[in-house]
């Protein structure tokens, strides 16, 4: 019995953590630039369809996550410099912005569907969900392991990138108070560059893990980016490590619920905690609006 | 001519209002000009022109002879003018030394590899340079303190604090002693004071308290509605005619 539950839980943590490297990404480029990403599972996704493209040309893993990365990051540094830096020029207010990531998610699936199909297919990956070991009671798999250790390693140089170096002392005053970071001499359009090039990378991270377990498909990260919004709202939007907090709570949430009351409200459960949360501490579990003095 | 930083018929309309109105004004090196004048007689904007948060809509900036106009913030900044906000415009969640290290920023090796890895070396430098601006502010007893925590008279010093950290050749003050007690403000005289002659920063400040402009400023200019109504000794603008009549009404 108990067994079992350790079980449950330990699917779950291991589905969380990658739901928390896409809510990191959420949470990143919300508290900076105030602008929720809905293009954020779609980036990953064709980042995910060029490492299946260079797996499928017997390239190596390593060369074909690389080369994910750098496409993710790019697609997400452009769009930021090519198109929201020019809306906000013109004015555009935040739901204006927000509407652009929609727009760019719509552009991201059509151009995967024109050159990838919409066929689903299978990323050939080094890592496999059928070997598995047995801790204690839990049978672990391969793949679940380093979906963990994925999660782990992602979170932790996010963490370290944004607390112990300089680039993240700007980054966090940049999120925090705009104007001033800016009279400071910081610039904070180089700054949000980079957030939005880390934020995509991570997401891409996600994608590669999830791939394995999902088939690959245009639109395969939507469901990974609603959970992962999910879990950011439930850790509060501005807060990073509440980012992973609700992603973990999340992901053994719905393992579980998965387990004991019916796998069909296994989905589900993400939008009952968005409305829960946003009816009871809008500002989640961890978070709390930056309030100026006036 | 020829001065630090020359104002040269500086016109800024928010459509039909007018901020600023040929506003004329040479700063030179070493001095302390003071900028009075009645609520919404334009200092502010002043400021914000001088800084590149507003793009005028006509006239000319020039620092040390060369046009700001077009900068960026913080290009203009790591030109060397930093400021203060007249409401504080401080990183809350952050410690005093973070806000403190935040306007070392510029001063930081360029490379994006050293700003990955704190070198060392360089980040004892720049502690070591953010200890020195505590110790000169007396806020030893709060220096790991979250700024979003500390009374209004300590904040207002971190803001002047982290503006000293950019080591600006002109700094700007908006109103440095507004909302502070009697003695917070002899303390802040003290530290203006010192910035010029322990640092050699030349400073302009706008300032509504009258007694404590006259009394550091080596200069005065007064604005009102947008116009450069005086300017001259402390003396001579308070006694201006103009200056009184936009103070005490006709």
């Amino acid at each position: 019995m108990i067994d079992q539950m350790l079980q449950y839980v330990f699917t779950g943590l291991s589905a969380g953590s990658l739901y928390a490297l896409v809510a990191l990404g959420i949470v990143l480029i919300y508290r900076s630039t105030r602008v929720l990403n809905f293009a954020h599972g779609d980036i990953a996704t064709v980042a995910t369809f060029v490492a299946y493209s260079a797996l499928s040309q017997q390239y190596s893993f390593f060369v074909a996550f690389g080369a994910a990365l750098v496409v993710g990051a790019a697609v997400g540094v452009a769009f930021y410099f090519g198109v929201l830096v020019k809306a906000q020029r013109e004015g555009a207010n935040l739901l204006g912005m927000v509407i652009l990531t929609l727009g760019l998610a719509l552009i991201i699936q059509g151009a995967v569907v024109w050159y990838w199909g919409a066929e689903p297919v299978a990323l050939p990956f080094p890592i496999s969900d059928t070997r598995t070991y047995t801790i204690g009671a839990v049978v672990v798999s391969q793949l679940s392991l380093a979906s963990l250790g994925a999660g782990l390693v992602g979170s932790l140089l996010l963490y370290l990138l944004v607390q112990k170096t300089r680039l993240g002392l700007a980054m966090r005053a940049t999120s925090e108070n705009l104007m001033a970071a800016q009279t400071l001499g910081i610039p904070t359009r180089m700054v949000l560059g980079v957030s939005w090039g880390v934020a995509a990378a991570l997401s891409v991270v996600a994608g590669v893990f999830l791939a394995p377990a999902l088939l690959l498909d245009p639109f395969f990260m939507l469901d990974p980016f609603l959970k992962g919004f999910a879990a950011a709202v439930l850790g509060g939007l501005n807060s990073l490590p509440g980012a992973v907090v609700g992603a973990l709570i999340l992901g053994v949430a719905e393992s579980l619920t998965g387990a004991y009351l019916a796998i069909q409200f296994k989905n589900t459960l993400a939008f009952l905690i968005i409305i829960v949360v946003l009816l009871v501490r809008p500002e989640g579990l961890l978070g709390k609006e930056f309030k100026e003095r006036v | 001519m020829g001065g630090l930083l020359e104002v040269g018929d500086l016109s800024l309309n928010f459509g039909g209002i007018k901020a600023l109105e040929g506003v004329s004004l040479s700063v030179a090196e070493g001095e302390t000009l003071a900028v009075i004048g009645p609520n919404g007689s334009g200092k502010t904007s002043l400021f914000n022109c001088i800084t590149g948060i507003y793009r005028p809509t006509s006239g000319a900036i020039a620092w040390q002879g060369e046009s700001l106009l077009g900068s960026t913030p913080d290009a203009i900044t790591r030109r060397g003018i930093a400021r203060t906000f007249q409401n504080l415009r401080l990183f809350h969640n952050l410690s005093v030394l973070d806000n403190l290290m935040v306007g070392r920023h510029l001063h930081f090796a360029k490379n994006l590899a050293n700003a990955m890895l704190r070198l060392r070396g360089e980040e004892i430098r720049h502690r070591r340079r953010c200890e020195e601006i505590v110790e000169f502010l007396n806020l030893e007893p709060v220096r790991k303190s979250r700024v979003g925590d500390c009374p209004y008279g300590v904040q207002k010093r971190v803001e002047l604090g982290r503006a000293l950290a950019t080591e600006p050749k002109l700094l700007l003050l908006d109103e440095p002693v507004s909302g502070l007690t009697q003695e917070e403000k002899e303390e802040f005289g003290y530290w203006v004071h010192e910035i010029r002659g322990r640092f050699g920063i030349t400073v302009l400040f706008v300032e509504h308290d009258l007694r404590f402009a006259s009394r550091l400023a080596s200069r005065m200019a007064a604005l009102d509605h947008g116009v450069k109504i005086a300017e001259g000794t402390p003396a001579e603008v308070q006694r201006h005619p103009e200056v009184i009549k936009a103070y005490l009404g006709e």
